[in-house]
């Protein structure tokens, strides 16, 4: 319970006294380069084979001579829209990106390098974790995007290679009655994924104390507290929308 | 002229530091010594704001520092330049960034009056053509050094050391000693120095604080510390072999 005060109270400094918006942009651009390039490899690959496998369990899965073939390329779609590209992006993300968030500002804390922007007169918890919020804003629904054609793409090629779908009933499976909101939810998703763990795995690193074997416990629980948040998000946002 | 007043710090229930008062001076270098763990670290984080003081003030010439709100701590913060024990240099940024980093934050210099200016506080403290090494590059000297410098690239007023020679070699060790003292003159700014080492004491202890488990035991200046009588700090000077053979000799 201290914690989440903690939590917030971090978060309103983190936002209110900021210095000036070219030291800001400069320093969002940055982040969004390196958060971008850490994790599009990983999430790529996961996603593709996240893809894949969907395909070939639903087709194992749809025996039944009566539904068409294309329900397999719908149902694929769908939940990849709709759960696997957001959350097994959140979690693959919190793992490669939470936990290097955790660790950059754990280290800068118990090397003092806290410490001397605040001895300068600098808002610390601002002046780096305000950009990294922003840029994961922007670069997280962004993987989500990519996340998602990749798995239909992934699985329109183990689908071919299987051969448990023609090309043509996988194109008119991803095409049929689809429901515009459930992108529009995915999105939604995104965004609050994209802060939780951003905010978390800053809040986690910010306040390390102690040593090296401290910053590597933060860079842990980074990880997990985020992954745990994104999956009571994804229940909640699911009650309050899908209902 | 830094003054403070009845400061104390406790961590939980332990008692870190009890009741300290004293005046630091400007244009003459400050000391403050004492054992290991003995609070002097926590007490000059109390001094920039690190660390709240549970009772006590700190002021900066004739502004209180301690009952200062935001704005008011943020603008006596831009007069202080500070070296951390462990040099806290940012370590993403090249050394001449490091330097370069309060200019930056802190002014609206045009970018070659900046470079100037980095070129001739590195040149200060005797460090050329490493400019664009990276920390994690320098050695634990050169690190010090690079920390001074950027301490006092902002034209700082107020100078913090904590122990800018702690594992270092002798002649280095004297060599930063009398770069700080010289800068503390040349810039007739207030430094305060944190050390546990007797050499420096004796090279630019100009006044001197001793600290003895929480509580300021003695202060003084280099030139009277050997009269000393109280017994902490006897033990504190004469812990070292070197020392031991000064006091049988020149008592003979
Ligand atoms: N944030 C903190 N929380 C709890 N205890 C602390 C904290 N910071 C310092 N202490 C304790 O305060 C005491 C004094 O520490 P300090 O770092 O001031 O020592 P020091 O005199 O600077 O020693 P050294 O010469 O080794 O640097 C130590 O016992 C330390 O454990
Ligand atoms: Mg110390």
């Amino acid at each position: 319970m201290k914690s989440i005060g903690k939590y917030f109270i971090f978060l309103g400094v983190t936002f209110t006294n900021h210095g000036s918006f070219s030291t800001y942009y400069k320093l969002f651009i940055d982040e969004c380069v390196q958060i971008g390039l850490s994790s599009i490899v990983i999430v790529s690959i996961v996603s593709a084979f996240i893809g894949a496998v969907t395909t070939i369990q639903t087709a194992y899965n749809l025996v039944s001579p009566l539904i068409p073939r294309y329900v397999i390329a719908q149902v694929v779609r769908d939940m990849t829209i709709l759960e696997l590209a957001p959350s097994i992006t959140a979690i693959v993300f919190a793992g490669k990106v939470g936990s290097n968030i955790a660790s950059e500002l754990g280290t800068m804390r118990i090397t003092e390098q806290i410490d001397a922007l605040e001895v300068m007169g600098i808002n610390s918890a601002s002046y780096l974790v305000l950009p990294k919020i922003l840029a994961t804003f922007v670069m997280y629904p962004l993987l989500v995007i990519l996340a998602a054609f990749l798995s239909i793409f992934g699985g329109y090629w183990a689908g071919i290679v299987s051969g448990v779908i023609s090309p043509a009933d996988y194109i008119y499976g991803i095409k049929f009655e689809l429901i515009e909101f459930t992108v529009t939810f995915a999105m939604i998703k995104s965004f609050v994924f994209a802060f939780l763990i951003s905010s978390i795995s800053s809040y986690k690193g910010y306040f390390t104390s102690g040593g090296a074997l401290e910053v590597g416990k933060a860079s842990t629980s980074a990880v997990t507290n985020s992954v745990i948040a994104v999956l009571c998000a994804d229940y909640l946002l699911a009650q309050l929308f899908l209902n | 002229m830094i003054r403070i007043e009845n400061i104390s710090k406790s961590f939980g229930n332990k008692v870190i530091l009890n009741n300290i008062s004293g005046v630091f001076r400007r244009g003459i270098t400050n000391m403050i010594i004492g054992a290991s763990g003995t609070g002097k670290s926590v007490l000059i984080k109390c001094m920039v704001g690190l660390v709240e003081p549970d009772e006590g003030y700190v002021y900066y010439g004739d502004r209180d520092f301690t009952h200062a709100d935001r704005a008011g701590r943020i603008e006596i913060r831009r007069e202080i330049g500070m070296l951390f024990q462990g040099g806290a240099l940012f370590d993403s940024k090249n050394v001449e960034e490091n330097v370069k980093f309060p200019l930056d934050q802190l002014t609206d210099m045009p970018e070659d009056e900046k470079l100037d200016r980095v070129n001739f506080v590195l040149e200060r403290v005797d460090l050329t053509g490493v400019n664009k090494k990276m920390p994690a590059e320098l050695s634990g000297g050169m690190k010090k050094r690079v920390g001074i410098a950027r301490a006092i690239v902002n034209s700082s007023k107020y100078l913090f050391c904590d122990e800018p020679n702690s594992g270092l070699d002798p002649v280095t060790s004297i060599r930063i000693d009398n770069l700080i003292k010289e800068i503390t003159e040349e810039y007739n700014i207030t430094t305060i120095v944190v050390s546990h080492d007797m050499n420096s004491v004796m090279e630019i202890g100009e006044y001197v604080m001793f600290m003895y488990e929480g509580r300021k035991i003695w202060e003084g200046s280099k030139e009277n510390i050997m009269e000393a009588v109280e017994e902490e700090l006897n033990d504190f000077i004469f812990a070292n072999k070197m020392m031991q053979i000064v006091r049988e000799k020149s008592s003979l």
